[in-house]
């Protein structure tokens, strides 16, 4: 790893032991800035990410898929810079790309070719020789799942079938990060589960770090451990989902009966006042994050003592969806 | 198999020189055109003159030979003359052939790749915009010096072998057989990659490529006779690269060809725009303004 490399930040327990050492960032934006036709598509980009699974989230036309082509150098960036692996994208294109792996989000293809074909050239021109590309095009294609179907034309393919090839060409010759740009699209849902059962085997695997692009927050939520939401080619907010997780941060929902307004109201200002934190909800339904110093039990007591009824109690984790929502909500330029 | 008994690892064998990854290119083209019989027809075609060359120069050198073909071949062969002149009319021929085998492969080089979004999986890869195209250069460019300097310089070398002090006296037609085919594979190859380039479909593809060499000769002609100038001809890519060759052959000076001077400044400035053209299309993505 060059002297560029940023600080390490704290391994997550969930990282295997095995690589749990390999911390350093796998993507570093440094106020990366991106314009298209005079338009401003990435703006000032800051952020550091060092997950084995990498989300990229955001609405259409948040900036995902041209954050990953301008990774690729595919465009050049206006301000700023990037390092993968720590190798600046703006001197180090070569290595850069030697050490990516890249499925484009469109069909992508060479026509006229198999399938054994078209991925043993993939490999080759990564710079397998021949005499292993033919090899390694064979394993990757059984790996994906078109073993019996590699000496078909890729021409020929249904659609989920070309979303296999296109993996298996991008990991054909080991990259160390994978480029997955919406790998998910147009598949049904047997193909879609084949794909993040996927995409979390070569996670699993640990010797590839995977950026996954989607607009689809289950796809990330199960193969993710850090998401970077984007909105208006800003980051609007950064989670470490497998922070999260651990953490185990529970959302309790309340549903609350009382005979007079004012014991409701009182009852959320009792409990507020003893460390638990309110999030949004009316006097009549509460969302709230109980403090360590206070059980479901003393809920009950409480209640009970400003009678009021707890007609339901819902345990409720802050999932990805919410933490999505917030970020469309908020203002942007977050930095990570 | 299914996949899920299968697992991933990783290749951690050596890499090959990248300086030689362009090279790849043309190998897999090439498995692809030959498979073709009608091709293979043509560019066996395309070595039966230099193998008649090959003969007569032999013959002519060879009196025992000449008898068994009796006198009027023999005489034939006598008084075939290996000079410029030889040479001149091979480089034609062999060039009008190299035109045709253009025409055949090139416009498969690149417009399939544009259109099934290729270019992104090549890119993607350490493997530069130039490299591609040196790649798919070079598919043409072996291709047609197999069939243009390769068989005039061993015509060349044979004639040499078999007189002595030829060789002395006729050094430039090797200089004008290498340059006059290298001038011509060139602007050739970058030609049809810009057309394979712009135009996605291959039948459309080599009807424009057609029409530069017809349409504009005639549209050329037609500027000379309706303004009575010469420049008209410096339309034509045949007018242009007769009058490269008709000077390096040192034929001497022809009213029906332009100037030499004028013809290089046509050729090179065909050469930059199709390399420009190239250039802007050769991208992994478009960026629409």
């Amino acid at each position: 790893m060059s002297s560029q490399v940023q600080p390490m930040t704290p391994a997550t327990p969930a990282v295997p032991a095995s690589h749990a050492a390999d911390t350093a960032p796998v993507i570093s934006l440094e106020g990366l800035a991106v314009s298209l036709g005079g338009r401003p598509i990435l703006q000032g980009l800051t952020a550091s990410l060092t997950g084995r699974c990498i989300g990229l989230l955001g609405p259409n036309g948040a900036g995902k898929t041209t954050l990953l082509h301008t990774l690729l150098g595919f465009y050049p960036p206006n301000g700023g810079t990037a390092r993968v692996c720590g190798r600046d994208i703006r001197h180090d294109l070569r290595e850069v790309r030697a050490l990516l792996g890249y499925m484009p989000e469109n069909d992508a293809f060479i026509s006229g070719m198999s399938g054994v074909r078209f991925v043993r050239l993939m490999a080759e021109l990564a710079g397998v020789p021949k005499s292993q590309a033919i090899e390694r095009a064979h394993e990757v294609l059984f790996y994906v799942g078109l073993g019996e179907a590699r000496y078909r034309d890729v021409g020929s393919y249904s659609l989920g079938m070309k979303q296999l090839a296109k993996l298996a060409q991008a990991l054909v010759h080991s990259p160390k990060v994978l480029f997955l740009d919406e790998p998910t699209n147009g598949l049904d849902p047997p193909a879609r589960t084949r794909m993040l059962q996927l995409i979390r085997d070569i996670r699993d695997a640990g010797e590839v770090r995977v950026i996954l692009s989607s607009h689809l927050l289950r796809d990330v939520e199960e193969c993710c451990e850090e998401v970077l939401v984007l909105k208006n080619g800003r980051i609007a907010t950064y989670s470490n989902l497998e922070e999260e997780r651990r953490a185990n941060r529970k959302f309790l929902e309340l549903e609350l009966r009382s005979e007079t307004e004012g014991a409701a109201a009182a009852f959320a200002e009792e409990i507020e006042a003893r460390g638990a934190e309110l999030a949004a909800g009316s006097r009549q339904r509460l969302k709230l994050v109980l403090p360590e110093s206070l059980g479901v039990r003393d809920l009950y007591e409480l209640a009970a003592a400003r009678s009021v009824q707890i007609r339901r109690l819902d345990y409720k984790k802050d999932s990805l969806e919410d933490i999505f929502l917030k970020a469309m909500e908020g203002g942007d330029d977050v930095r990570v | 198999m299914s996949v899920y008994e299968q697992t991933y690892k990783s290749y951690k064998g050596p890499l090959t020189p990248t300086w030689s990854r362009f090279l790849i290119i043309p190998r897999y083209a090439y498995e692809v055109v030959f498979r073709s019989k009608l091709f293979v027809g043509f560019f066996a075609l395309c070595f039966a003159l230099p193998f008649i060359g090959l003969i007569l120069i032999y013959l002519k050198h060879n009196l025992s030979a000449l008898q068994i073909f009796g006198t009027s071949a023999g005489e034939i062969a006598k008084e075939l003359p290996i000079n410029n002149s030889f040479f001149y009319y091979g480089q034609w021929y062999q060039g009008a052939l190299a035109f045709l085998l253009v025409l055949f492969v090139g416009p498969a080089l690149v417009a399939p790749d544009l259109r099934n979004n290729g270019l992104a999986l090549y890119l993607s890869r350490p493997f530069s915009r130039t490299e591609y195209m040196l790649g798919k250069m070079s598919v043409l460019l072996i291709l047609l010096s197999a069939i243009t300097w390769v068989p005039g310089l061993i015509l060349f070398s044979f004639q040499a072998s078999l007189e002595k002090g030829w060789l002395a006296n006729n050094l430039s037609i090797a200089g004008a057989i290498l340059l006059g085919s290298w001038v011509w594979i060139l602007f050739l190859s970058l030609l049809a990659l810009a057309v394979s380039a712009w135009v996605k479909w291959k039948p459309v593809a080599r009807i424009t490529l057609m029409g530069l060499f017809f349409v504009l000769m005639g549209f050329g002609g037609t500027i000379n006779q309706a303004m009575d100038v010469w420049w008209g001809m410096l339309f034509s890519a045949w007018h242009v690269i007769g009058s490269i060759w008709y000077s390096l052959f040192d034929m001497g000076v022809s009213d029906d060809l332009p100037p030499a001077g004028a013809a290089w400044i046509a050729l090179t400035a065909g050469c930059l725009l199709s390399l420009w053209l190239l250039y802007r299309r050769i991208r992994a993505y478009e960026v629409v303004r």
